[in-house]
């Protein structure tokens, strides 16, 4: 681009190149790779990770961008398991297709609960949003001719990827399945917050009033957002489903809607990389704290959280925002 | 005045049980003018401003545009046909920049605001012409810094070049001035006076010495109904308009 020294430029400049690739951005990525030369023993635990990222970046989604506080992000995420679960089970292991329906199945929960839940806001929406959950936990325990209820569902056959990658042991497939639908997943997200439709959210989180004023299809604009957010959690349960080849309850549980609130505040929110500090944080300090103290290993979460919005709000992002700034400032 | 204007009210009332905001208001703003809406506290100056754009619904009366109907239109649909407003207390986007809030604006109006493909700076003519409000409105300077870090003075300026990025063809001022030191309103009067002739403005106001300065007509509302309306000259001569409005002010 011409580089004209004048500040209309550098504003307009500074506005226009904002969706720009940055070097840094390629560091998660690269984290993940080095982590799969150094720890081969972790696959499968690096797996869960990355598609419980994908789950962290479509509560990032809704709650960082549009402003909707959800507890009930596990709906989508739970849908999302039991449809490649399901299918698994009974006869179509076919991975890629059981994603997409996953992902199909979980937006449409999305669109429905939203064309009914979003018309209110604040306090009022949390709740419901809690609600849609609750009741699809209740019917999955219900269902158990289906689910398997309590009991989980049983008997998931996933089929070789392209027929050739077989989900092994090892978890070197789960791995690298995992790592690319997140990577595509990650470019659409990215893609979706820079663009008008994206900052349009931003404008509805900063200021709802002023977003009717200048004309914007409010309620269309979150219902839109609210379904693909589903639909990407549905993804990251599928994923979890096919790589672990099992659903239970629990994967539409309250306490998966709080977990994943929890590692994308530790990460930062509304930042699009809080889902990738955050949720590899959670997990270590899960597995190292559960190790050290098996019964009260959530006491340190619990702390680390008070701690966390205590002195460093914006989670650990924004504090490296802020030591990045001071020190710029000093030199 | 056989035209249509560019905004008329027939009847328009509204009540709250026992309150009533809006008690059959007749108004008119002809294309192009500079009018001023005036009351005392509680006459209803608020409310008629929700009316007309939308926000509340009217118990009775019709709202034309242009001299079109839009009586039954959503806010959003009204903003598109070039009904826009500011309000008296700012209503910005606090934490992204002064381009970014009228940019918003802009993207709206032409009509590319849900586009979810390409970004924002892809669109290089929306935020182009956004950054070309800012000029004349002196925020140039300020163009990359977040709304919230401004001076009020100024960020009652952003709210004005948001309004002129959705270009109006009637924009209802409220209360351009509410909450700037008295040193600061030249900006704003300014601001005011270099609106495009094409716009009918209406200013809702309560400071009279501002009211006087920049319009021709004045409607005077009264416990949700027009007491009187006329040039400044005849509103000022006007005993009814003295007693309620004007002789308040006096005793203050």
């Amino acid at each position: 681009m011409p580089a004209v020294p004048t500040d209309a430029s550098a504003a307009i400049t500074a506005h226009v190149w904002r969706h720009r690739y940055r070097a840094h951005e390629a560091l998660p990525w690269a984290v993940a790779l080095a982590a799969y030369f150094a720890f081969p023993n972790y696959l499968p635990l690096a797996a869960q990770t990355l598609a419980t990222i994908l789950f962290a970046l479509s509560a990032d989604l809704v709650l960082g961008y549009a402003g909707i506080v959800t507890l009930g992000q596990a709906a989508f995420f739970g849908t999302g398991a039991y449809t490649a679960g399901i299918l698994a089970a009974h006869g179509w292991g076919e991975p890629l297709s059981g994603l997409l329906a996953a992902a199909v199945v979980a937006a449409a929960v999305g669109l429905l609960s939203g064309l009914i839940i979003l018309r209110s806001s604040g306090l009022t929406l949390l709740m419901q949003t809690l609600v849609v959950a609750a009741l699809l936990h209740e019917a999955a325990n219900k269902a158990s001719a289906i689910t398997g209820g309590d009991d989980g569902l049983q008997g998931m056959q996933v089929w070789p990827i392209f027929g050739r990658f077989e989900f092994g042991l090892f978890g070197r497939t789960s791995f690298f399945y995992c790592l690319i639908v997140l990577f595509l997943c990650w470019l659409g997200v990215r893609r979706l917050v820079h663009s008008p439709f994206g900052r349009s959210l931003t404008g509805i989180r900063e200021n709802v009033v002023r977003m009717h004023a200048i004309g914007a299809p409010v309620f269309v604009r979150r219902l839109v957002v609210y379904t693909i957010s589903a639909g990407l959690a549905g993804i990251s349960g599928a994923l979890i489903a096919q790589t672990t080849g099992f659903v239970g309850l629990d994967s539409l549980s309250l306490e998966r809607s709080g977990t994943v609130l929890i590692m994308l505040i530790i990460g930062g929110v509304g930042r699009l990389y809080g889902a990738f500090v955050g949720v590899p944080l959670y997990m270590v300090a899960q597995d190292r704290f559960s190790s050290i103290e098996p019964v009260y290993w959530y006491f340190w979460i619990g702390l680390l959280m008070v701690l966390l919005v205590s002195f460093a709000r914006g989670g650990v992002l924004g504090l490296c925002d802020r030591l990045w700034r001071r020190a710029r400032g000093r030199r | 005045m056989s035209a249509a204007a560019a905004l008329e009210t027939r009847r328009l009332s509204k009540s709250f049980g026992a309150l009533t905001v809006a008690n059959g208001i007749d108004f008119r703003l002809e294309r192009g003018a500079r009018q001023a809406l005036i009351g005392p506290n509680g006459a209803g100056k608020t409310s008629f401003v929700n009316l007309v754009t939308g926000a509340l619904a009217p118990d009775a009366g019709h709202i034309h545009l242009d001299g079109a109907e839009i009586t039954a239109l959503a806010q959003a649909a009204r903003v598109k046909r070039g009904l826009v407003r500011t309000f008296q207390v700012t209503q910005l986007f606090r934490g992204l920049s002064v381009l970014e809030n009228v940019t918003l604006a802009v993207c709206e109006r032409r009509g590319i605001g849900g586009d979810m493909w390409r970004p924002v700076g892809r669109h290089r003519e929306a935020v182009e012409e956004a950054y070309a409000l800012l000029e004349p409105l002196g925020l140039a300077a300020d163009a990359a810094r977040p709304v919230a870090t401004l001076a009020y003075g100024h960020q009652r300026l952003v709210e004005i070049a948001i309004a002129l990025g959705l270009a109006p063809k009637v924009l209802l001022l409220d209360e351009p001035a509410a909450g700037v030191p008295s040193g600061e309103t030249g900006r704003i009067i300014a601001a005011v006076e270099s609106l495009p002739a094409d716009i009918a403005a209406l200013i809702i106001e309560h400071d009279i010495d501002l009211v006087f300065r920049l319009a021709q007509r004045i409607t005077v509302l009264v416990q949700g109904r027009v007491l009187a309306e006329g040039a400044p000259e005849q509103i000022a001569a006007d005993q009814a308009v003295r007693r309620v409005y004007l002789g308040e002010r006096d005793r203050r």
